[in-house]
């Protein structure tokens, strides 16, 4: 028997999978039941009613997908009313993504979530698509300090903190979350990407730029999380290109403790079932008693290399 | 409360899920029992797909996943609208165009090659029991979305008069099949100015004086969307529209496939996948 539960601090998850933000509603229970999964992670709510972005607001570009939809949102009484109630039989922990356009709107969102029946607030501080060229707060750390801590202080539930990898030095971005008070990381949000049709000169997406996910990007977030494990001491949710079971063993050994399925699912609704048990079969494959064992895991250190040497 | 509620600690396997009595969509892997070109530009696929997938209506939809070519790679799968189900055979048909990178891939599948199928999705069309006569007009590879309403209306004893729009008489879809409902069919085409918006005006305007019209169905035009949804308001005919949008998900979950609709107070975004594809003509704006 493979334990499966993994702590994202003070919380026990069945399972290290849950969905990303925004590829998931509850849309998909007419497909599978949540109680299958680690948690639930709801799209993007916003304090004040968002329309979202222009259409066409995705494309599909090599093994991926760019998209630019705007946080649509109908508003946080909205959430609390009609969307939480959908969730209220599901046995996985919800997880409340949100967003603001300040640090203070941030606080006063996440005020308005006390409430009864959330597990755990992620800050999305990370959307490329909401500001101007993709401004994000989590593209410094300085700025990631300052919403962090708003955040802390306005909350007494688990605070995951969903960075971007959108840039340079996704490692110190990782510490200013973690001395500020994150619970957890996710690592990361979609790459600011553009793609341009080359028989009409037209940006494929409505809103010329957007956010890229899917396989592609695996490698380069899996990068970002193997520094972020380096970097803090908070528990890492991976999330970037995770379709299949390898893929989550791989963010696992890199440093996650826990990963997010995300565009995966759009593609194969199933794909986070078949992680979650594609993750049992892996570890009694590998003679591993507990899924947690993976977090970390790579074989880093006192790796065999040739040595070059300069031809004379 | 305030802390998160304890999580039940579970190291039991998943079982794999079944479909049961709570799900409606089901996400199955389906034989190819043949994929046969119509016409220059049309492809006829038949798919073996027992289950969830045999409760799809008219006007109903799969996201389908397609094969990867030589050149293409196709990453999200592409919406298609049934074009027939026949539960006694277990079977699933759709019509398509060959148009794009997935398209292309749809076209490489052989019989015994199989493709995985969700579904079904979206709100299909509606039709009132105390309707008697409708009026059917479809262009393009929009004629496939609305071929199994004419036989749903002609299972229920209500009267169908098809217009059939196409560039060329060569390319108009399921006219046999329209008329073996039992549906009046007119064709119009490009090629001898017949579909003109103008010229269709004028049938519809004779049809509603001669027998009367109690519903518009349309699919595939935006100029034939607009001219029902006018002479609609005009004779107060309600009708409905089965509309399209790039999509992803298929559920509702990633907001990519929205349009405008009008509304009480304005207008308002709604996604085809799951608010429609099927829409009220009154609502429906120009695309």
């Amino acid at each position: 028997m493979v334990d499966l539960r993994v702590k994202i601090g003070r919380m026990t998850l069945r399972n290290p999978v849950m969905p990303a933000s925004g590829t998931f509603s509850e849309g998909l229970a007419r497909v599978f039941s949540f109680d299958h999964l680690g948690a639930v992670v709801t799209k993007t709510i916003t304090a004040e009613r968002r329309g979202g972005n222009p259409t066409p607001r995705v494309a599909e570009v090599g093994q991926g997908m760019l998209n630019s939809i705007g946080i649509p949102s109908k508003g946080v009484i909205n959430f609390i009313d009609h969307i939480m109630p959908e969730y209220a039989a599901c046995s996985a922990p919800l997880v409340v993504s949100v967003s603001a356009p300040t640090a203070e709107a941030f606080a006063d969102i996440v005020r308005q979530l006390n409430v009864p029946g959330i597990a755990a607030i992620e800050a999305n501080i990370s959307c490329p698509n909401i500001e101007e060229d993709g401004k994000a707060f989590a593209m410094r750390a300085k700025s990631t300090a300052v919403v962090v801590d708003q955040l802390r202080k306005a909350t007494t539930l688990p605070l995951w903190v969903k960075l971007t990898p959108n840039t340079g030095d996704v490692g110190a971005v990782a510490q200013a979350a973690q001395d500020n008070g994150a619970d957890a990381l996710v690592v990361a949000n979609t790459i600011l990407a553009m793609s341009i049709d080359t028989e009409t000169f037209r940006p494929r997406l409505g809103s010329i730029m957007g956010g890229y996910s899917g396989p592609a990007i695996k490698p380069i977030v899996l990068r970002m999380v193997y520094q972020c494990a380096q970097a803090v001491d908070i528990p890492i949710i991976g999330c970037g290109g995770i379709a299949a079971t390898e893929d989550a063993v791989e963010y696992m050994l890199a440093g996650a403790a826990a990963v997010q399925v995300g565009t995966a699912t759009f593609v194969k609704p199933n794909a986070m079932l078949d992680v979650v048990d594609g993750l049992t079969r892996f570890c009694q494959r590998k003679g591993i008693a507990k899924v947690s064992d993976l977090t970390g895991a790579v074989l880093d250190r006192g790796m065999t290399v040739d040595q070059l040497e300069a031809l004379p | 409360m305030l802390s998160a509620p304890p999580v039940e600690a579970e190291t039991v396997e998943v079982a794999p899920i079944e479909a049961s009595p709570a799900f409606d969509v089901a996400d199955t892997q389906a034989l190819v029992m043949s994929n046969t070109a119509v016409n220059g530009e049309y492809f006829h696929l038949t798919l073996a797909a027992a289950g969830l997938a045999m409760n799809a209506k008219a006007g109903q939809f799969f996201n389908i996943a397609c094969p990867a070519t030589d050149k293409d790679l196709p990453y999200l799968r592409r919406p298609m609208s049934v074009y027939r189900v026949v539960p006694s055979k277990g079977e699933i048909e759709f019509l398509y165009k060959v148009t794009g990178a997935g398209t292309r891939g749809l076209a490489t599948l052989r019989a015994g090659d199989s493709t995985a199928v969700l579904g079904p999705l979206g709100n299909g069309f509606e039709l009132n029991p105390r309707w008697k006569n409708i009026v059917v007009v479809g262009r393009g590879v929009g004629l496939a979305t609305l071929a199994p309403l004419a036989e749903m209306a002609a299972e229920r004893g209500i009267k169908v008069t098809a217009i059939l729009s196409a560039r060329s008489r060569g390319l108009v879809m399921s006219v046999e099949r329209f008329a073996a409902s039992g549906a009046r069919v007119e064709v119009v085409t490009d090629e001898d100015g017949s579909s003109d918006p103008d010229n269709v005006e004028r049938m519809l305007l004779r049809l509603i004086e001669k027998e009367g019209a109690d519903a518009f169905f349309t699919c595939g035009s935006n100029r034939l969307m607009l001219l029902l949804k006018r002479v609609g308001a005009t004779f107060q005919i309600q009708g409905q529209v089965a509309m399209e949008q790039q999509m992803a998900c298929g559920l509702g979950m990633c907001f990519c496939c929205v349009r405008n609709f009008s509304a009480p107070n304005g207008t308002e975004q709604r996604r085809v996948c799951v608010d429609g594809p099927v829409f009220p003509l009154s609502e429906a704006l120009s695309w």
